[in-house]
């Protein structure tokens, strides 16, 4: 079977960009060009107006199964993924179990397969247990299909466990993530810590729990060689000490969140748990300096943290609510908001979503190129549309988007050359 | 007169006027405090529930005091006897205390905005009765009381709030209401006990004790927690008595006419000498006395009664 994309503009990062045609054949990326013809077998997306590009690449979900399918599971989240255009996300391991083991991470490429709607991609523990105390098999992780090792939300606080997990991924090729976070530092904190923290009476998360173990795995990166990928950063402190590393040669890579490039701390206020979330929002000087590090390439992609909550865990008073908002179906406007705003060319954005995040773990996607699987995102940028977390394919609603006029989105979505995902025509 | 809003959760919404017009309500049901029978029928019909998730004996009497003074029906939930450990959530328990009619819900609670929270949910009036480390509203208004009491201007009054700000509501509650009346604030600890940024409040912070006592008219002295010891905050209650503790001594570098306020339980010796709690210049029983009638004027503004 074989699909014709005429007539749209596409964003091929790096590659190609223009009006041009996209022939799939078998699943792959057949050709990219003016006046492609029809296949016989075939059928035609009329694209004129929209952007063609390749289906985004998430590095950062919380898919919540197995142990919390209440929130989310494999298929619900896939549903909500392709939605918002992306056509492979990475699945952090903090289920229950933790994905430590071969056994868990086949069980999740199982459930992705049989929802088959996006590439789901896990990513391994790096100890057992996500505890911080030892070695997860990573090997075994590596050979049954995690594309990276993180234990995300429990940062690993051992120094020395660090080193080791760092130097021993190398000999699988493998980029280790983390949530820089100093546990004892945040400490019983739920938003950042500053004026308003004091004026809500609410134990606060300084900036240094983010900058202080930054510094430290950009030290341990220096030492052991080992590929470094950090997750979420969302102070000025940690996009300067990124931004210098780089310069000196570590082989870091970074990403941030939409909602840390575009809302402050004072949302906070009113005790509202759709700003709650960890790293928690900060300040407007974080922000622009977010937003500098994205416009300069110290921060190389951007990730949703797609993190679903059930709302009655969200309707408990701010210090109990959990941390963490949906991402996936919200990504896509706000990120060319950054477009709008000047932040960003539309090739950069698009490549933030696309051909970087590919990179960062290895993945042969994020491209239009001739022979890739043909992962596809169509959009149109011009849309406008209210966020209606009602109207989500996730099954959670935990967003401070809600009611947010926005533009651009997503109208049809292609994965292995399969449409997964195009905008009902009676909602339009 | 009333206060034209539906709940008191904070004291920085509040106007002067509004401020002023709680304490001469408090003037007048200071006087019925005083009588031989306690009681006036202004809220007859209504019901007032003591919400209370944390532990409280004296705000909890003092306001079950007030309400009954007025006349009210009072209930108090505490969560060993409600469904709260059955995993309610705390908008669930307080719906159903609305759907049986109640129409002030007085709440205490461990985490900061609960109170907020409620107040969003339920449309009975919802009065703070100290969240988290936020604000304890009811107590700063019977702090200014007293104060007022003793015969004070609050423009330019010079206050010491000596102790861990960082974990105190009322010290939060009195900041806002003391800097709006026009007052100097002083606040004296070390800087583990000081939250980040609180200078912008339009305080100045003295990390010596006899340096923020100076000239003094009210010293205004918080409750230690004993636990913090050792965790960050303090090394020992032993360095810290000797640092920030009031004794006769400290209190002479203040105002010779400056009172001594504590809103209790006190630690004996530890942030207070026994001498000073017990002299003259110790207002402490007078709050908790002041107590009862601000808290009966809140309910009565609060009410809408007339």
């Amino acid at each position: 079977m074989s699909i014709l994309i005429k007539g749209g503009c596409v964003i091929d990062p790096g590659r190609f960009g223009g009006i041009a045609d996209v022939l799939i054949d078998k699943g792959k990326i057949a050709a990219v060009g003016s006046n492609l013809s029809a296949p016989v077998d075939g059928w035609t997306i009329h694209a004129d107006g929209k952007l063609v590009m390749p289906g985004f690449v998430d590095l950062h979900v919380h898919f919540r199964e197995p142990g919390f399918e209440y929130k989310e599971t494999i298929q619900s989240g896939s549903a909500a993924a392709v939605a918002g255009g992306f056509t492979t996300v990475c699945c952090m391991p903090n289920t229950n179990p933790v994905n430590d083991n071969q056994a868990v991470t086949e069980f999740i490429l199982e459930r992705a397969r049989l929802a088959g709607l996006a590439n789901v991609l896990p990513v391994g523990a790096i100890t057992k247990g996500s505890e911080g105390k030892e070695l997860a098999e990573i090997g075994d992780l590596r050979r049954s299909g995690c594309v990276a090792i993180s234990d995300d939300g429990k940062p690993v606080m051992n120094s020395l466990v660090m080193r080791r997990a760092m130097e021993y991924a190398l000999a699988f090729d493998l980029t280790v993530v983390d949530h820089c976070e100093d546990l004892h530092l945040a400490e019983g904190g739920c938003m950042n810590e500053g004026l308003v923290s004091t004026e809500l009476g609410l134990p606060g998360i300084p900036a240094a729990a983010e900058d202080v173990m930054v510094a430290r795995n950009l030290s341990l990166s220096e030492l052991t060689g080992a590929r470094l990928h950090l997750a979420h950063i969302s102070t000025a402190g940690s996009v300067r000490m990124v931004r210098e590393a780089k310069a000196r040669g570590i082989h870091v890579t970074a990403e941030a969140c939409p909602h840390h490039f575009m809302l402050t701390e004072e949302l906070v206020r009113g005790y509202n748990t759709h700003a709650k979330m960890n790293p928690p929002l900060r300040t407007w000087a974080d922000i622009q300096a977010v937003k500098e590090g994205l416009r300069d390439g110290t921060i190389d992609v951007i990730a949703t943290d797609h993190a679903p909550h059930a709302t009655q865990e969200k309707q408990q008073d701010f210090t109990e609510a959990p941390f963490g908002i949906v991402g996936l179906e919200t990504a896509l406007p706000l990120t060319l908001g950054l477009v709008e705003e000047g932040v960003l060319s539309l090739e950069q954005a698009v490549q933030k979503l696309t051909s970087a995040p590919a990179s960062v773990f290895g993945l042969k996607k994020g491209t239009l190129a001739v022979g890739a699987d043909a992962d596809v995102a169509i959009v149109d940028q011009q849309e406008l549309w209210e966020v209606d977390p009602s109207k989500f394919r996730s099954k959670s609603r935990n967003t401070p988007f809600a009611g947010w006029k926005v533009k651009g989105r997503v109208n049809t979505t292609i994965v292995g050359g399969r449409v997964v995902f195009k905008t009902d025509p009676v909602e339009r | 007169m009333s206060l034209k809003r539906k709940d008191l959760l904070s004291l920085v919404p509040l106007s002067v006027d509004e401020i002023m017009l709680v304490l001469e309500t408090a003037d007048s049901f200071k006087e019925v405090t005083g009588r031989e029978i306690k009681k006036v029928p202004a809220l007859r019909g209504k019901t007032v529930v003591n919400l209370f998730f944390e532990p409280s004996t004296r705000t909890r009497t003092s306001f079950e005091l007030a309400a009954k003074r007025l006349s009210a029906d009072v209930i108090n939930f505490s969560p060993s006897s409600s469904s709260v450990v059955k995993g309610e959530t705390l908008l669930d328990t307080a719906r159903n205390i609305e759907a049986m009619q109640a129409d002030i819900i007085v709440l205490r609670h461990s985490s900061a905005g609960a109170a907020e929270t409620l107040a969003n949910g339920v449309k009975s009036s919802v009065i703070n009765a100290g969240d988290g480390w936020h604000e304890h509203p009811t107590q700063a208004l019977l702090d200014l009381y007293t104060i007022r009491q003793r015969g004070m201007n609050f423009h330019g009054l010079r206050v010491a709030i000596v102790g861990d700000v960082s974990h105190s509501r009322v010290a939060r509650s009195n900041i806002y209401a003391l800097i709006k009346l026009g007052a100097e604030v002083r606040l004296v600890g070390p800087p583990t006990m000081m939250p980040c940024g609180v200078e912008k409040l339009g305080v100045k912070v003295y990390y010596d004790m006899d340096e923020g006592l100076r000239g003094a008219n009210v010293i205004m002295m918080l409750r230690l927690q004993l636990e913090r010891q050792g965790r960050a905050q303090f090394p020992t209650i032993r360095e810290y008595s000797r640092l920030y503790g009031l004794t006769v001594e400290r209190v002479r570098l203040a105002d010779a006419g400056a009172i001594v306020m504590h809103p209790g339980p006190i630690n004996r010796g530890v942030e207070i000498a026994p001498d000073v709690a017990d002299s003259l210049s110790s207002v402490i029983l007078d709050q908790v006395a002041n107590g009862v009638a601000v808290r009966m004027g809140i309910l009565y503004l609060m009410s809408g009664a007339n």
